[in-house]
């Protein structure tokens, strides 16, 4: 193997890894803070991919499509959250799992009533559409460097936003001592409401995002969505360092293990999150 | 405290008796997806052992479901039958020894991450059978001869007889479902349910919680198991998808449907499972919109967990306790 196909399969893992991140980071901060498992988190990365694609249609622009698409879910997460995900805060956890697989349904079926059943293409935005040589044979598409790019960002606005501002504050607060935050008098209902829907949004916007990269397809919600409670999970709940490192991690995994050992491709990604657990069975970074 | 109320019990014999008249009915198609149904119910009843007794919520039940599937497939000689005395112990006891393995690493986990570990087994199990000519891959294997059930000369059932086959299905699901309810009315079944309300409570009552857990783990995964063995029969079929974690999550969802740490109500959760799907794609009663049958069952699966907080097994109690509590108002 030369250096540079080397150097491809660790920009391919780096940015596949980031895009879990995205994914996963919202995921976990649902499940972390509000204790939610959000089964339904892939069909928000399916809606996004597919609001990418049929607003780039209409506008002709893929930055505006993901532009108005980023508002219109977070209006969505808005709009869930105080239609159905209220009223479970204080059940069983398996009720709101329960619920979500049916939501997972609804949005499957809705978008093949919205969108059809078929397989479509996103273009990426013409400024961004060539590769840089790295060979007389090998070359890089930019588009992937600056998904990159913008993950990263994205991260880093989280950190901030997270550990930096008043706001995060209280979502970490809230996410120790859900009382003892109620008592201090802050509004802890509409924490849950924003975190929400940002996670909902986070989702989203991956899917926009990887639309010009993978296609939009029926179910691709899925996949992602297991791939991401892996990531989670070997992370730690509620870490999104943790989540970072894991989701890199897995993207690594994934894209070598399909590159040296084809045959056992499927397993690298749960055979590591296994021995991740049975080496720290709360994953690597408890909060 | 397993006790089921009076008019459950009552609900579950009426049943019961309705199940043994039906194939008086003749009707192919509907025996065949009764069976169907009554395999899941015994699948579904063994999850429920883990998650509404144990407390062990598991996405990857569906392992022992493939397992056993597989194991009953390679079985079988592709021109003469087995026995099913031989072949069903056995299915059922690889599946308790992969229980034994992997419950031994999974149980060191809880909560959530008890949850992906078992998906992650499962997942290694689907990925042997996908990816590796074992059990001929993607396609699957083909089980051409039903085994038989022979007690010396006399064949007990004939099972490439359907009507045999339903009641073999049914007799299995009443033993299991019987067996569980004594399993769970013994100490053992109430160290289970004490485990699951504060492990660190019966620990310190020197309750050797992780065994009794395995012993859990194991007793659920034969059960689950032999629900494998009679879907591989009843279709003589198996390809890796019986063990993909959509099969997981979907008898986790029968058993949170129909309501959880209540015997009856995984079976109740199996049969409204697969039973609405059936109706809400009926094409004769919603013409085009059966397509999207997938939206009805979404809003019905909502609706329950937003207003039945013990799943479809709770409406049995339900309206007796509001009768009595509107009586008692007065």
């Amino acid at each position: 193997m030369d250096i540079y196909f080397f150097l491809i399969q660790l920009l391919n893992g780096l940015q596949y890894g980031l895009l879990l991140f995205l994914v996963a980071s919202g995921l976990s901060l649902i499940f972390g803070i509000m204790g939610i498992i959000n089964l339904a988190h892939g069909s928000f990365y399916m809606v996004g991919a597919y609001l990418a694609w049929s607003l780039s249609q209409q506008t002709g622009n893929l930055v505006v499509a993901i532009a108005l698409g980023v508002v219109l879910t977070v209006l969505l997460g808005l709009l869930l959250e105080w239609l159905l995900f209220r009223h479970l805060y204080a059940r069983d956890h398996l009720y709101q799992v329960l619920l979500t697989y049916g939501l997972i349904l609804v949005f499957e079926e809705l978008r093949s009533l919205v969108w059809g059943d078929d397989v479509h293409g996103v273009q990426v935005p013409a400024a961004l559409n060539f590769s840089l040589p790295l060979t007389d044979t090998l070359s890089y598409p930019v588009y992937r460097l600056v998904m990159s790019g913008v993950c990263l960002a994205i991260a880093a606005g989280m950190y901030v936003l997270i550990q930096r501002t008043r706001l995060g504050m209280m979502i970490r607060a809230g996410a120790s001592n859900r009382e003892m935050v109620q008592a201090l008098g802050i509004n802890i209902k509409l924490i849950y409401t924003l975190v929400f829907s940002l996670g909902v949004a986070l989702a989203a916007f991956a899917g926009m995002l990887a639309a010009p990269v993978s296609s939009v397809f029926p179910n691709m919600g899925g996949q992602v969505l297991i791939i991401c409670f892996v990531v989670v999970v070997i992370g730690g709940i509620g870490s999104v360092w943790g989540a970072m490192l894991a989701a890199i991690l897995i993207g690594m995994a994934d894209t070598f293990g399909k590159v040296l050992v084809p045959e056992a491709a499927g397993v690298t990604v749960y055979l590591l999150m296994a021995l991740v657990l049975l080496w720290r069975p709360e994953g690597l970074f408890k909060r | 405290m397993n006790q089921a109320p009076r008019a459950v019990n009552t609900v579950l014999l009426v049943a019961a008796a309705l199940l043994v008249l039906f194939p008086l009915s003749g009707s192919i198609f509907y025996i065949q997806l009764l069976t169907k149904i009554m395999v899941m119910a015994i699948f579904a009843m063994s999850l429920d052992l883990l998650v509404g007794y144990t407390g062990l919520v598991s996405l990857g039940h569906a392992a022992f479901f493939g397992i056993a599937g597989y194991a009953v497939a390679l079985m079988s000689p592709k021109y003469e039958a087995a026995s099913l005395w031989l072949t069903l112990p056995a299915a059922m006891g690889v599946c308790a020894a992969f229980a034994l393995l992997t419950g031994a690493l999974v149980l060191r986990t809880s909560g959530i991450y008890f949850i992906m570990v078992t998906l992650a087994f499962a997942q290694m199990a689907y990925f042997l059978f996908h990816d590796t000519g074992l059990g001929g891959g993607s396609d699957g294997v083909y089980i051409y001869n039903k085994p038989e059930m022979k007690l010396g000369d006399w064949q007990v059932l004939n099972l490439e007889n359907l009507n045999h086959f339903y009641f073999l299905v049914l007799i299995l699901m009443v033993v299991v479902y019987l067996l569980l309810r004594r399993m769970l009315d013994s100490p053992f079944g109430h160290a289970l349910v004490g485990i699951k309300i504060n492990e660190h409570r019966m620990r310190s009552l020197g309750f050797p919680t992780f065994r009794y857990k395995l012993a859990a783990y194991v007793i659920a995964g034969a059960i689950g198991g032999m629900s494998g063995y009679l879907a591989a029969l009843q279709f003589g079929f198996v390809n890796p998808e019986i063990l993909s974690w959509h099969q997981s999550g979907s008898v986790l969802m029968m058993v949170i449907l129909g309501g959880m740490g209540s015997l009856h109500g995984p079976i109740i959760g199996a049969f409204a499972f697969v039973l609405l799907q059936e109706i809400f794609s009926n094409q004769a009663w919603f013409g085009a919109a059966a397509k999207h049958w997938q939206l009805a069952m979404g809003i019905f699966i909502i609706l329950v967990a937003l207003r039945l907080p013990e799943g479809l097994a709770g409406l049995l109690t339900k309206f007796r306790l509001r009768k009595t509590l509107a009586y008692r108002d007065r």
